[in-house]
């Protein structure tokens, strides 16, 4: 192309209407932000943001279909694979907001701090809360976020991915500092989330940059054609897999790139730290399945070891020191690092079942952890959440059905039979085991029955501890029941009656290149 | 016709659970819709059995139900019964209501305590069913992982003391064996024909495996019942379990669910990987011995009673384990037959014992003597069930031990002789039980009631069932022989020829 005139691209905007939508309802957002007067804005912000993101599923239903293939220049791909991940992030998005929007019968929103910029405890915070100031930006900020995450998911260029994965971290960065309980612990949260993010993200440039030196392009089907014929080169090649498979596992918290996840999962506002644990790791690993699949098949035999490396430290890691937590929202935290590692021996299986059942894996995950820190949330003492483990002993006498709940959602992460969590965990170790990674299933088997072991203590410790503690669980409003039940429901329904959901996601396990 | 005769049997006492649980607070029907809801079942299961066609039928499982489940998966919900299913799931099906019965008194209704307790027994009885009507490898793993659940909590809620240990280290033990085994369960599929029904163990049959990936499928299968069962070394959950359960959980735990250890080995271990399986026998035979001796040298060492039953528990079941892997057709008709016998001997010593500790407050054999003198009846019943215990001719556990042996014998005399020294060391465990509790002079200032009238109702079935089986055990033999003949064919070995001496290659016993 070299000398030629510069020619517009032919972008498909009809594919990427779901997109659009998001962005422009999150620019709305701001808009809002600016001219609403304080009062009405949360009434006006939620509804937009759930508006917003219900629109763009109804797009991406009746247009995805029919409009698949790359666009822009082959910088995006729309396929089954990034279809069904856009879909599920929105879903999940859409939940992940209504337990956002709790206030828990108050006039304020809960979670969220009235003065995110405010040093802790100073004299501008203290006025703030006086006023009552009210602070919605979550809600474009969330939608921004999760615009980037339905970018990430079908980006089919490196560069085009770093961009969304900027765009879809920034937002996470500022919402993980918003927490209005224990304002210093969440904006420390934020700072070690945004300064490893951004080391991260720097690894991932690095790495793009060396392929982009290996392949001479950025497009995934020329660096996998260069793969195939730039014999001699790995020197450029290895590095650029590893770093750009370094910034992808950070993301999804994946060990050794997991130490921000406990800190910021515990810092963050709960609601905030149950959606970027569900929708991030759809978003991270959706990227993940692309590059590895589309642009580095031919490159397996280096990267295959070293992301079963990575998984089994994962499991084992994330196993383990899940244990020694007295915290909740930590404990779920170091799970979900084991779930990284598990979710990882799907990822590894290099083939149409290693996709589908990682798709798989991601629903139900992500089901069962947007309810899981929902509940979190709702239980309290003295107006804090009670996230101590001892001030859930005894819970189910004073809670029954919110024990239930809970207890049904971490024996589906502990993968017992007929929940959701044991079909995903069967689906991604089938996938290694046929593959000829029976290793990996088995420490991933073994990691399971660790965790297992803390999810029954936590149980047993709401039904059977006699502690009299001061824990209450508030009555949530209608958003969050419905997040919660409709997250069990989930959750029951793919592990009892999983066949039509498995159905789409081998009907869409398939990438275009 | 085609009455789903199983999914009644499973559904019933699922159904009986939730309308326990969601009774109002205060109600007093807890207890007898409990109970009513598993009489119904024990009828079903009666009526079923009359459907069941002796050494009839097209094909191994009869009453079967085949739908898709899982098709992406290969997944079937498949239930059947052989002879050998069959007879436990019935046995399950007697023990429990005696067992609710049992525990009528055990826990207060206070909150909703008695509501889960007994919602909780009938959600276990569902699972039992399912893991022994399980036709589809699948399905069978699912269930074997479900039913840990009732159980964990059983231990965990309402146990002793030390309840929250004991619940953690069944529930690891077990979901260890059981993750071990869904590996295996994945390379099964993969080895089999795959496909929409490829877990249907009927097309799992005769699958063409490598020698070296039978055995590694067959180990990750034989680890989850060897710890299910429990074999030595893998035992150490039982009687820490049992000893903080209520006696009406050990007899569904010992007496029902640790047979779906020895029941996996007959049925999958066996019938899937018949090479690998005498590949392992001489290792397997000689845990079984070590689990035999083991079992009984700490039951005689035990002084908790329940902890001394359980060990004799891990005794038995190393003779159960030495009959299925002696492969004559006498031994194995033996193990399957102590299976059932194993369970109402069980039942018999764990909720005799439950009476005791009710009595005395004290699980301690040191605590009692003399009690012959105050409570006869309940003597007299500890008795009769640590008699059949020891294998008494005339009581049930006669039969099958002598069945064992004789099997043992024909493959190997020095094998059988050395499984006679067990039945000596029984009569040690359960005479010294005895005689610590009963005999004695009568103890000072003991004022507690003999049997009430609820009690006798526990013990009754169950002495009667020692009889028949000890007399008659001919109709449960004729119910288990075709499906062990079946079993000795999938393995395809022969029956030793008596009194030849040939090198039998298979049979070298260790």
């Amino acid at each position: 192309m070299g000398g030629s005139m510069f020619v517009a691209p032919e972008i498909n905007y009809l594919a990427l209407l779901p997109l659009i939508i998001v962005f422009v309802g999150g620019l709305l957002g701001c808009l809002v932000e600016g001219f609403v007067k304080k009062e009405l804005r949360y009434t006006v912000q939620l509804p937009l943001a759930v508006a917003t993101l219900v629109l763009a599923l109804a797009a991406l239903v009746l247009l995805g279909q029919d409009n698949q293939g790359l666009t822009a220049v082959e910088t995006v791909a729309l396929d089954g694979p990034a279809l069904v991940l856009q879909g599920l992030i929105l879903v999940l998005s859409v939940v992940g907001l209504l337990v956002m929007g709790e206030r828990l019968g108050g006039g304020q929103p809960d979670a969220f701090t009235q003065s995110g910029a405010s040093v802790p405890g100073s004299e501008d915070e203290a006025l703030s809360v006086r006023v009552g100031a009210t602070t919605t930006e979550v809600f474009p900020l969330t939608l921004l976020s999760v615009g980037g995450m339905m970018l990430f998911v079908s980006a089919n260029d490196l560069l085009l991915l770093f961009i969304a994965l900027e765009i879809l971290s920034l937002p996470l960065y500022v919402l993980a500092g918003l927490a209005r309980r224990r304002r210093l612990l969440s904006q420390e949260a934020s700072l070690k989330y945004f300064l490893l993010g951004s080391f991260a993200s720097a690894f991932f440039l690095f790495g793009a940059v060396l392929l982009y030196g290996f392949a001479g392009s950025m497009r995934f089907a020329d660096i996998a054609a260069a793969v195939g014929t730039n014999v001699g080169m790995d020197a450029l090649l290895v590095p650029g897999v590893l770093l750009v498979a370094v910034g992808l596992l950070f993301k999804v918290g994946a060990v050794p790139f997991h130490a921000w996840t406990p800190d910021v999962y515990q810092g963050a506002p709960t609601p905030v730290t149950g959606f970027m644990a569900a929708v991030t790791k759809v978003a991270a690993f959706g990227a993940m399945l692309r590059v590895l699949y589309v642009a580095l098949e031919g490159a397996a035999l280096d990267w295959q070891p070293a992301l079963a490396v990575v998984a089994t430290l994962s499991m084992v890691v994330g196993a383990l020191l899940a244990i020694v937590q007295t915290d909740v929202k930590r404990i779920l935290a170091y799970s979900s690092i084991a779930h990284a590692g598990f979710i990882l021996t799907g990822v590894i299986a290099l083939s149409e079942v290693g996709i589908s059942s990682t798709i798989f894996y991601l629903a139900t995950y992500g089901f069962m952890t947007i309810p899981a820190f929902a509940i979190v949330f709702l239980v309290r003492s003295a107006g804090t959440e009670a996230t101590h483990v001892d001030q859930w002993s005894g819970l189910a006498k004073r809670s029954p059905w919110l024990a239930a709940a809970f207890s049904f959602l971490l024996m589906a992460m502990a993968g017992i039979p007929l929940t959701s969590g044991f079909t995903g965990k069967f689906a991604v170790f089938s996938a290694a085991v046929s593959q000829g990674w029976a290793w990996l299933a088995v420490v991933g088997v073994l990691a399971s029955a660790v965790t297992a072991y803390i999810y029954f203590k936590l149980i047993v410790l709401m039904y059977t501890g006699d502690r009299v503690s001061s824990t209450t669980v508030v009555s949530p409003s209608w958003m969050t029941s419905f997040a919660i039940l409709f997250g069990v429901a989930v959750t029951l329904a793919l592990g009892v009656m999983p066949a039509p959901v498995l159905e789409l996601a081998q009907s869409a396990a398939a990438f275009v290149r | 016709m085609n009455f789903p005769w199983l999914t009644t049997l499973l559904v019933l006492p699922l159904v009986g659970a939730l309308v326990v649980a969601v009774l109002p607070k205060a109600s007093t029907l807890v207890r007898p819709v409990a109970l009513g809801t598993s009489l119904l079942t024990l009828g079903v299961g009666i009526a079923a059995l009359t459907q069941y066609q002796l050494g009839g039928g097209s094909g191994q499982f009869q009453l079967t139900e085949v739908h898709a489940w899982i098709p992406q998966f290969g997944v079937s919900y498949a239930l059947g019964v052989d002879g050998i299913s069959l007879t436990m799931i019935l046995l399950a099906l007697i023990l429990v209501p005696i067992c609710l019965i049992a525990a009528w008194d055990d826990v207060p209704a206070v909150g909703r305590r008695q509501h889960l307790y007994f919602a909780l027994m009938l959600a276990l009885t569902s699972t039992i069913v399912g893991v022994f009507a399980a036709i589809d490898v699948f399905l069978f793993y699912i269930f074997f992982e479900v039913m840990l659940i009732p159980v964990y909590f059983l231990i965990g809620i309402f146990g002793g003391s030390r309840r929250a240990r004991a619940a953690t280290t069944f529930l690891l033990y077990s979901l260890a064996g059981g993750l071990i085994m869904l590996v295996a369960v994945i390379g099964v599929y993969l080895a089999g024909p795959r496909g929409a029904d490829g877990f249907l163990l009927t097309n799992l049959a005769g699958m063409d495996l490598s020698v070296e990936a039978g055995r590694w499928l067959f180990l990750g299968f034989f680890i989850a019942f060897a710890i299910k069962a429990p074999m030595w070394p893998v035992h150490t959950w039982l009687p820490l379990a049992a000893e903080q359960s209520r006696p009406a959980t050990s007899v569904l735990l010992v007496g029902v669910l640790d047979k779906v250890g020895t029941y996996g080995m007959i049925r999958f271990c066996l019938s899937l990987f018949p090479e690998a399986s005498q590949w392992a026998t001489p290792v397997v035979i000689t845990l079984a011995l070590i689990s035999l001796f083991w079992g009984a040298f700490m039951a005689i060492g035990s002084t908790d009673i329940l902890r001394l039953i359980s060990y004799t528990s891990i005794s038995h079941f190393g003779f159960i384990v030495l009959g299925i892997f002696a492969f004559t057709t006498v031994s194995h008709t033996g193990a399957t037959l102590y299976m059932v016998n194993h369970g109402f001997t069980t039942a018999g010593l764990f909720l005799v014992a439950g009476m005791l500790i009710v009595r005395r407050g004290s699980r301690d054999l040191r605590d009692f003597g003399g009690w012959q003198r105050v409570t006869p009846l309940i003597a007299g019943a500890l008795l009769i069930s640590g008699l059949s215990a020891l294998s008494l001719p005339g009581l049930n556990s006669f039969v099958s031990e002598f069945l064992v042996i004789v099997g043992t014998f024909q493959r190997n005399a020095w094998l059988g002789l050395i499984a006679t020294l067990g039945v000596v060391l029984a009569a040690v465990y359960v005479l010294v039980m005895y005689r610590k509790v009963a005999t004695g002079p009568r103890p000072e200032g003991l004022d507690v009631p003999d049997m009430t009238g609820r009690e006798k109702w526990v013990v009754a079935p169950l002495i009667a069932a020692f009889l028949i089986l000890g007399f008659y055990p001919k109709p449960v033999l004729d119910v288990l022989e075709p499906a062990v003949q079946q079993t000795l064919q999938s393995v395809g070995v022969a029956d030793p020829v008596p009194a030849v001496d040939t090198a039998n290659a298979e049979g070298r016993g260790r």
